[in-house]
């Protein structure tokens, strides 16, 4: 019987449930919370599980009762009743009241995760396509994090890593401990920041700032995804939160100070050809290979060719006004002068110009993106 | 043309247009009501050709078959297929088949807006079809085509747009029609509070499509015009919104569910009494209880975007009035139960389609319960979870209820019976597969899988696995409803003009099957609640 098997799987589902879930891979149930924020969703889910699978359990006990025995071919005789005033007050009021008695613990969990204030820092997450970006707006530094599995893993028959599309290459660190307050937007589409650990999924809208709140119970790597369609590489924008004691987070936060200063560009540096080449691949590794592949092919009718294009061949002003403002005609070629340092514009188009089939030998030094954002004001 | 009257209770011998001109300029409810349904039925495969291509892709992590653009209009086109292309018309042309032979009426009230509003459709389907071979593909923004994602895609949305514009005035024009007809053409006898709950349902169904597709079409419109006419509807820099897109777009999409849901509720409240041989339990409390879904289905928008970010006040409101929808939904499943409680049931497939019904949308109403708390919501939105819910209310739901109408008035429509083997076979695997295919979702979605992903992390692969081969199995045994119909329509044994014992509605007391014009002039009736006939008498010259 469809009832016998369905109650089968219900209580299959409900043993693994209290079983199996408080492992790091939970693949019945919620992932094992991780902040207090989740462990409330948490449980109130354990409480919604049981009292619809009991509900489930009774109304279908009941109709697989009257299949069994008011049937037919047992030559049971129908009745003809067709309405009884106090039954139905009776199945009118206690759904009502068992909505109630869930409302109240819900409407203190809304509350909870709403209450945003009483942080001890700030970070601003900006969603772009395809990727996250962190800024610590207390100590003023900030980074892009990319999805770091190769895109040769996606291939099929391809050996995957471990955390295969779950990895990135710059993780956001954070103390454990210290309330958390993330103010999140977004550069292009709507992107949602989801981490299923720590409790949090929170869309990033453009133009607009929204904000949720965690704190991080002990020290691991927690792993998430962006949950909001965003377009092609919606699927390839992961999310990995390295969250440390609070002395390692002040160590890490030091050195990275330390690094950022010591990184930082001379955007009046002369460059060599190869050495822009270079660092330019990565650029475009991180940023434009999405769209325009590493073959510099494209993707024909979404996104064009950089191959052999005239643009990328063509006039040099044309091809860095497209890069630095991005495309009227095609909003997924984005402004990416708001987004990229000059070193890393001018590496990036240097590489163009001088990769694939295109042999301009050309180079673009900072100083003429520079030029370029003065006159931009 | 004096035949009317000559004939017992208006049944007209048939004198119909032949070849294809009796389709192209149909005004006849049964020839357009079995179009819808044949129309719905191809896009049903098309749609469902579209879930196996997405389910293949999903079988194993990687990218086998479909890079991520393109996959991403196989999500969206599957789900606009399904929804505007496979379920609506079918309600819409089950709705034309069986209301006027239920309620007593000679046809439609508008027959030549009826043959518009089908005729509507083909163009509009082919749109959506063609936009997969125009430069950058299919519309990839997902079925709600949220802003500002639909604002960058090329012409497949343009045509995607229009394409909506299309079905949205074919759909007013046939809810229009359902409307006139209810209120204007019962039969002499016919009163409202004993329509059969197969009208009421259709009804409070074709108000909220009168409602909410013109918000649709004014929502894709403004995606319309902030892509070519510099509007900036939803686009901040220009002092728009995109949440602004989520708000109009869900005040459609809500009652959009229950377009969907409505109908089924109706046709299983007449599959039950028939097989359970007494009479709907509760019938008031049912009219009541599909009005008041009606009602509240406009006031629940926003659960759809919980994580958007709203006020704790409205996240609050959206919360309590979505959990409320639970209560007018219980009355329903009680009253079925409460129906076949100490009845002398029978299972012929009719019957079996909506017993799965009542149990698997059960499993979707309380996961929706689940879905409606907004702090679990915050886990479960935009993930597996989601995709498993409503699943389980527009295939086990929707698709359920209309094979068990198709099967029940088969007989009629056609004058012979399907083979009960072949029914009871269909029933069995599409339950067993609907579930391997969309239990494990539940899983994938609590895990952490987001919907919408071309490939996802191994820890997702076996219930990724499992789901695929059902998907592809459930597929498969819709060859054999298919293969049921083709052979029964030639071959099926003569249908009796009464085929089930205890239907007892007024579509069962002419004869089978159906003339090609019935009720002309309409009857005159004594009924009881339900649509139940208790005497008919011939009508005066209508």
């Amino acid at each position: 019987m469809s009832c016998l098997r369905l109650c089968g799987i219900s209580a299959i589902w409900f043993a693994l449930h209290s079983t199996a879930v408080q492992g790091e891979t939970a693949a019945f149930n919620l992932q094992a919370p991780a902040t207090s924020l989740a462990r409330l969703e948490y449980d109130l889910h354990s409480m919604l599980l049981w009292v619809t699978g009991l509900i489930f359990l009774l109304v279908s006990g009941v109709m697989l009762f009257a299949i069994v025995r008011h049937r037919k071919s047992r030559a049971y005789r129908a009745r003809t009743f067709h309405e009884n005033t106090t039954v139905e007050i009776i199945w009118t009021v206690i759904p009502l009241l068992i909505l109630l008695a869930i409302a109240w613990p819900a409407t203190r969990a809304v509350l909870s995760q709403k209450s945003t204030h009483g942080e001890d820092m700030t970070i601003r997450i900006t969603g772009y396509q395809w990727k996250w970006r962190y800024d610590y707006l207390d100590d003023n530094f900030g980074f892009v994090s990319h999805l770091s599995t190769p895109r040769t893993a996606t291939a099929a028959g391809a050996a995957r890593p471990e955390h295969y599309l779950l990895e990135v290459d710059e993780p956001l660190v954070l103390p454990t401990g210290r309330k958390v307050r993330l103010l999140l937007t977004a550069n292009d589409v709507i992107h949602s920041w989801w981490v299923p650990q720590l409790g949090v999924k929170q869309d990033a809208i453009p133009g607009f700032l929204r904000d949720a709140w965690f704190m991080v119970d002990k020290p691991g790597i927690y792993r998430g995804q962006c949950s909001e369609l965003c377009g092609k590489d919606h699927g390839f924008m992961p999310i990995v939160v390295d969250a440390r004691s609070p002395e390692d987070y002040a160590r890490w936060r030091d050195a990275r100070l330390k690094q950022a200063a010591a990184a930082a560009d001379d955007p009046a540096r002369v460059w060599t050809l190869a050495a822009l080449r270079q660092r330019g691949e990565t650029v475009y590794g991180q940023n434009c290979l999405p769209c325009h592949q590493a073959s510099g092919k494209g993707i024909p009718g979404n996104f064009p060719a950089l191959d052999g294009s005239p643009v990328v061949n063509g006039d040099k002003a044309a091809h860095l006004h497209i890069v630095f403002y991005g495309s009227q005609r095609n909003p997924a070629m984005q402004a990416w002068g708001k987004q990229l340092s000059d070193t890393d514009i001018a590496a990036v188009i240097t590489y163009e110009r001088n990769a694939w089939g295109n042999h301009s030998g050309q180079v673009i030094q900072p100083a003429e993106i520079h030029a370029l954002r003065g006159s931009s004001g | 043309m004096d035949l009317a009257g000559n004939t017992a209770h208006g049944m007209v011998p048939a004198h119909k247009p032949q070849g294809l001109a009796r389709w192209l300029f149909a005004t006849n409810h049964k020839d357009i009501g079995s179009m819808y349904l044949w129309f719905a039925f191809c896009m049903f495969l098309v749609g469902g050709v579209l879930a196996l291509c997405i389910r293949a892709e999903l079988f194993s992590p990687g990218l086998q078959f479909f890079q991520p653009e393109l996959f991403n209009q196989l999500t969206t086109l599957h789900g606009l297929i399904m929804v505007f292309g496979a379920i609506m018309p079918a309600f819409t042309g089950l709705a034309n088949w069986m209301l006027p032979l239920m309620i007593g009426a000679p046809d439609m009230a508008f027959a030549r807006m009826n043959n518009w509003s089908f005729w509507l459709l083909p163009p509009a389907m082919t749109l959506l079809l063609l936009s997969f071979i125009v430069p950058g593909g299919a519309a990839a923004a997902g079925w709600t085509l949220y802003a500002p994602l639909s604002v960058q895609l090329g012409m497949g949305m343009d045509l995607t747009i229009f394409a909506i514009h299309i079905l949205g005035i074919s759909s007013i024009m046939g809810a229009i029609n359902i409307v006139v007809t209810i209120i204007n053409l019962r039969a002499p006898g016919m009163r409202m509070m004993n329509m059969p709950m197969f009208a009421w349902a259709s009804l409070i169904t074709a108000y909220l499509i009168i409602a909410v597709m013109p918000v649709l079409a004014g929502a894709v419109t403004m995606v319309l015009t902030d892509r070519h006419f510099g509007s900036h509807f939803f686009n901040a820099a220009g002092g728009g919104d995109p949440i602004l897109y989520q708000h109009v777009f869900w005040f459609f999409g809500h009652p959009e569910v229950y377009i969907m849901a409505l109908p089924a509720f109706g046709i299983v409240s007449q599959v039950i009494p028939t097989f359970a041989r007494k009479p709907l339990f509760g019938y008031s409390s049912m009219v009541y209880a599909t009005s008041s879904i009606g009602v509240l289905s406009f006031m629940v928008w926003a659960h759809h975007m919980f994580v958007t970010g709203m006020p704790a006040t409205a996240q609050l409101f959206f919360m309590y009035a979505t959990m409320l929808i639970a209560v007018p939904t219980g009355v329903k499943v009680f009253n079925w139960i409460a129906t076949m409680w100490q009845g002398s049931m029978s299972f012929e497939t009719p019957m079996l389609f909506a017993i799965g019904f009542i149990l698997l949308f059960t499993i979707g109403g309380l996961s929706g319960v689940t879905l409606s708390v907004a702090a679990v919501d915050v886990q479960l939105h935009g993930s597996y979870y989601v995709v498993a819910h409503f699943h389980y209310v527009l295939v086990a739901g929707a698709l359920f209820s209309l094979f068990s109408a198709v099967y029940y008035w088969f007989p009629k429509m056609t004058g012979r019976m399907y083979v009960e083997r072949l029914g009871q076979l269909h029933f069995w695997w599409s339950l067993l597969w609907f579930n391997v295919t969309f239990f494990p979702m539940h899983f994938l979605g609590l895990a952490g899988m987001p919907r919408r992903i071309p490939d996802y992390a191994l820890q997702f692969t076996d219930f990724n696995r499992i789901a695929s081969i059902g998907a592809f199995m459930f597929g498969l045994g819709q060859l054999i409803f298919l293969l049921n119909i083709l052979y029964s329509l030639r071959h099926g044994k003569a249908a009796p003009q009464q085929p089930w014992e205890g239907a007892n509605t007024l579509e069962w007391q002419i004869p089978t099957p159906a003339p090609y014009h019935s009720f002309n002039p309409p009857p005159q009736l004594e009924t009881a609640e339900n649509g139940v006939v208790l005497s008919m008498r011939e009508g005066g010259q209508g």
